[in-house]
């Protein structure tokens, strides 16, 4: 019988205990004295949302299909047991082995968002490693600590969380972890240093090794430049990506949490990237090219991971499944197959239309589920400016159909404080939403399914690395709830305003993320004040404190105005730009330009816009020359 | 066909709720491709019923949860097929049909449960706190002050204890289980530590529930009976028989 890290009393005090026990299906065990490096795969926040990423159940499995290699999972200890964990000075264990993540030779960390940074010091000084990358290099310690490894997208400006990390890797990890791990291995042997590894380390495609570069800056405190101080260490670093999604390899027997998590289902991802080039979303540039799993690779998947797992649910993930040409072959395939064992399919991120309300009426309670819609500007020059090619006529159209086939709620969800937004653009939001009420109320009473019901959800805009709006300056917290008051009002003045319910997200916390996102070195300094003063799990609105965070920025004197309040020139050197993303420099500040001037760019299937990503030769990027 | 398992949970799996137990097994269940029947309606669930949960910190070796199956399958082939895909902790022992109805309910047969208490390492009351429990299982009344919503009440927890021993340290009981009435053998030992001018230390006990048992008795007089013998074992021959009258896949 496996032993615990925390004893039973400490487990019977704190919320959810599973959260600390390990044991799951599919969790991998393997035996210490047989394997030569210990992996530690870590979620810096809650289990429940950890748990639900499909990133690290794709590590997970990479790295456990070796036999040398035994990799093992680490979430946030929530606040409970965080309290006891520092008054008592346990040290943070891995779920498998329950053995502290201070002895093992890894500690990889996968960034998802912003508000996650100081969950990420929490982690290392649990861990008791520490906080520095610097502290870890000292003579003496050499290998008493773990190599701490970030990725994920926000590892594409990870100039913030440089101090803390040893290494990055950027892009996708199915391509030279192997290398790594070999890397790591032969040194080990061979008895090199810490800095001698990492010095052969940042050699391998997509490896960053922070500390073997300078940056300085000018008199303005933008950067001067940004170069290798070590002979041999590459002036630019790669992204990584998997141009086979087929054959790459996908987790078949995914881990099955004991307690519900947020994606308590089978997850298959259909695609990797999208075509479409909005310009306020990172994730459509810097996952570029899109590139498809085989119809065949997905049924399989699909059989074999819902036998492997008992889950009752399985749903499609891709950044617009509309876009995946094979569709129709999957959805039927899932329904047809699994329908009759009562398996739940959930199918996110469809474009209403004819097809889409079609499959969602044979899986799911059309009276009870609602449609989604992400118009994410009101106006149609809005729209043209941020580049969603969706009209005013495809989401009325579109709503009409669904309100004719029986669905009577529907979700807008919208963007303010997007570049160019005026007043007009904002009211425009109001007046969309009314007249989607409008569609519904003309269909006759007797055909009509009681009052319709349209959720407008507006969060603010965050300019984010790699995108055409990498240049644009956010607004203050009270600007940004006067864009909002501005909409609220304008909703109370429609005809159907009783139908329309309107949310907002907090103004201070968007600021934040902005000034994290595109941070630079110093802003490092803010994030462990900030953390120093108690900030912590930031992402749950119950524990941001806005107030921790403005002092941390008194006590640093650091002007988060200069990171948010600013359009940035077109000849600034930004903090990212060393990390080549597939996706050229010259090709975003084109699309910003386009933006500025209400021009719309097709979509990669439509015409190549030259972004730079066909270079990987791959992908839609080939598809009509095959 | 409806069915009894009974399954043990042991070690770490102590930590998992009720709900979760349930969540378990019904994942476990289409993992070893057992087929279970499920209630009409837009939102189809498992027909399966728990009989008595256990609350979070407690071992078992007799937990039951009954099932209705759509495909017959015998006792034997379904003991490998659980067993395969069950987590460490957690042990299918049994596998039996039992007669169909409301009547044979597992949840509303329960009327009694063993238990094994013992003291976690380091929490037992210093000196021979043994000796007296035949003593205190031997008083015709056993008077402890109940919490409720409205305040407190007097109850007596005598009539609810229905054998009570101690042999090296382990305290064996018998107790009132189900809905009519539950005794939880914590609330005995803070009753006995307390007689005794022992203080109760918080999270001190670690308990095992050993079985759940059906009441066969009449007029007052107690029977009782394992509910999983209120069960028969499914043969293969029982099972091919069904299926060529017709019993096996009617959904």
């Amino acid at each position: 019988m496996r032993s615990l890290a925390l004893s039973d009393e400490i487990l019977l005090q704190v919320e959810k205990p599973a959260r600390y026990i390990g044991n799951e299906v599919n969790s991998v065990m393997k035996d210490p004295e047989q394997v030569a490096i210990r992996f530690a795969m870590c979620f810096p926040d809650v289990y429940e949302i950890g748990m639900s990423h499909l990133g690290i159940q794709i590590l997970y499995d990479l790295f456990n299909r070796r036999e040398d290699t035994w990799c093992e999972r680490v979430y946030s200890p929530w606040v409970d047991l965080d309290k006891v964990m520092r008054e008592r000075q346990i040290p943070l264990f891995a779920l498998e082995s329950q053995d502290p993540v201070k002895d093992f030779d890894f500690l990889g960390i996968t960034i998802q968002y912003e508000m996650c940074y100081t969950n990420i010091l929490q982690i290392l000084e649990l861990s008791q490693i520490p906080l520095m990358a610097a502290d870890r290099m000292k003579e003496g310690c050499d290998w008493a600590y773990p190599l701490v490894i970030g990725g994920g997208p926000c590892t594409y400006n990870p100039e913030p969380l440089a101090d803390f990390f040893d290494m990055f890797y950027i892009g996708e990890g199915e391509t030279s972890y192997d290398a790594l791990l070999d890397l790591y291995k032969e040194c080990r042997q061979k008895g090199l240093s810490r800095k001698e590894f990492l010095l052969k380390a940042s050699r391998i495609p997509g490896i960053y090794v922070p500390a073997f570069y300078e940056v300085t800056y000018k008199e303005d405190g933008t950067i001067a430049s940004f170069s290798p101080i070590e002979e041999g260490v590459p002036a630019a670093v790669h992204k990584q990506v998997v141009m086979d999604v087929t054959e790459a390899p996908y987790p078949k027997k995914p881990v099955v949490p004991f307690i519900k998590v947020t994606q308590d289902r089978v997850v298959l991802e259909i695609q990797r990237g999208c075509i479409r080039g909005c310009r306020f979303c990172q994730a459509g540039m810097i996952y570029r090219p899109t590139r498809e799993r085989s119809l065949q690779m997905l049924q399989e998947n699909a059989r074999d991971m819902l036998q492997n797992t008992g889950h009752e649910e399985i749903s499609l993930s891709s950044l617009s499944s509309s876009d995946y040409s094979e569709l129709e072959g999957i959805v039927n395939f899932l329904i047809d197959e699994f329908g009759e064992q009562n398996i739940n399919i959930s199918l996110p991120s469809l474009r209403i239309d004819a097809f889409s309300l079609d499959v969602m009426g044979k899986v799911q309670d059309v009276r009870k589920s609602s449609l989604t819609f992400a118009p994410e500007a009101g106006s149609q020059r809005l729209r043209d400016v941020i580049n969603k090619g969706l009209t005013e006529e495809m989401i009325l159209r579109g709503a009409d159909e669904a309100f004719h086939g029986g669905w009577n709620k529907v979700k807008l969800y919208f963007m303010l404080g997007l570049p160019t937004e005026n007043e007009e653009d904002r009211k425009a939001i109001a007046h969309l939403a009314n007249e989607i009420a409008v569609k519904y109320y003309e269909i006759p009473k007797d055909q009509r399914n009681g009052k319709c019901q349209i959720t407008v959800s507006t969060s603010f805009f965050v300019p984010k690395p790699f995108t055409p709006f990498q240049w644009a300056s956010m607004f203050r917290p009270g600007e940004y709830l006067g864009f909002a008051r501005t909409v609220n009002h304008e909703i109370k003045e429609m005809l159907n305003q009783k139908s329309i319910r309107y949310h907002w997200h907090e103004a201070d916390v968007t600021v934040l993320e902005g000034f994290l996102a595109r941070g630079d070195r110093r802003t490092s300094r803010v994030i462990l004040e900030a953390y120093r003063r108690g900030a912590l799990f930031d992402s749950w609105t119950e524990y941001w404190d806005y107030e921790k965070w403005l002092q941390a920025f008194d006590a640093t004197g650091i002007d988060m105005d200069f990171y948010t309040m600013r359009q940035r020139g077109e000849n600034e050197i930004f903090p990212w730009d060393f990390i080549d993303c597939g996706v050229t420099k010259q090709f975003l500040q084109k699309e910003w330009q386009k933006a500025l001037k209400g021009e719309v760019t097709a979509n990669c299937r439509e015409k190549c816009s030259g972004c730079g990503a066909a270079r990987y030769g791959g992908g839609v990027c080939v598809e009509s020359k095959n | 066909m409806k069915v009894r398992i009974k399954f043990a949970k042991r070690g770490v799996m102590k930590f998992i709720g009720h709900l979760d137990v349930m969540r378990y097994f019904q994942k476990a269940l289409r993992r070893a491709r057992i087929d279970v029947k499920f209630s009409e309606g837009m939102s189809p669930h498992m027909i399966m019923s728990f009989a008595a949960p256990l609350g979070v910190g407690l071992t078992s070796e007799g937990e039951y949860v009954d099932v209705e199956l759509r495909t017959p399958i015998a006792t034997k082939k379904a003991l490998e097929q659980l067993n395969a895909v069950m987590v460490e902790g957690m042990e299918i022992l049994d596998f039996r049909r039992v007669p169909d109805g409301k009547a044979s309910k597992a949840m509303s047969l329960v009327a009694a449960a063993d238990y094994a208490v013992r003291f976690r390492k380091g929490c037992a009351p210093a000196g021979d706190w043994q000796s007296a429990i035949s003593g205190f299982f031997a008083r015709k009344s056993i008077p402890v002050i109940k919490e409720t919503k409205k305040g407190e009440t007097q109850l007596d927890i005598r009539p609810m204890i229905y054998e009570m021993k101690v042999n090296a340290g382990t305290v064996f009981m018998k107790l009132a289980a189900g809905s009519a009435a539950n005794l939880k053998p914590e609330l005995v030992m803070e009753a006995y530590l307390s007689w005794k001018g022992y203080e109760a230390k918080p999270f001190a006990l670690e308990v095992n529930r050993l079985e759940i048992y059906g009441d066969l008795g009449k007029d007052g007089r107690h029977r009782f009976v394992p509910l999983g013998e209120l069960g028969e074992t499914v043969t293969e021959e029982e099972v091919l028989s069904l299926e060529t009258a017709g019993e096996g896949q009617t959904a």
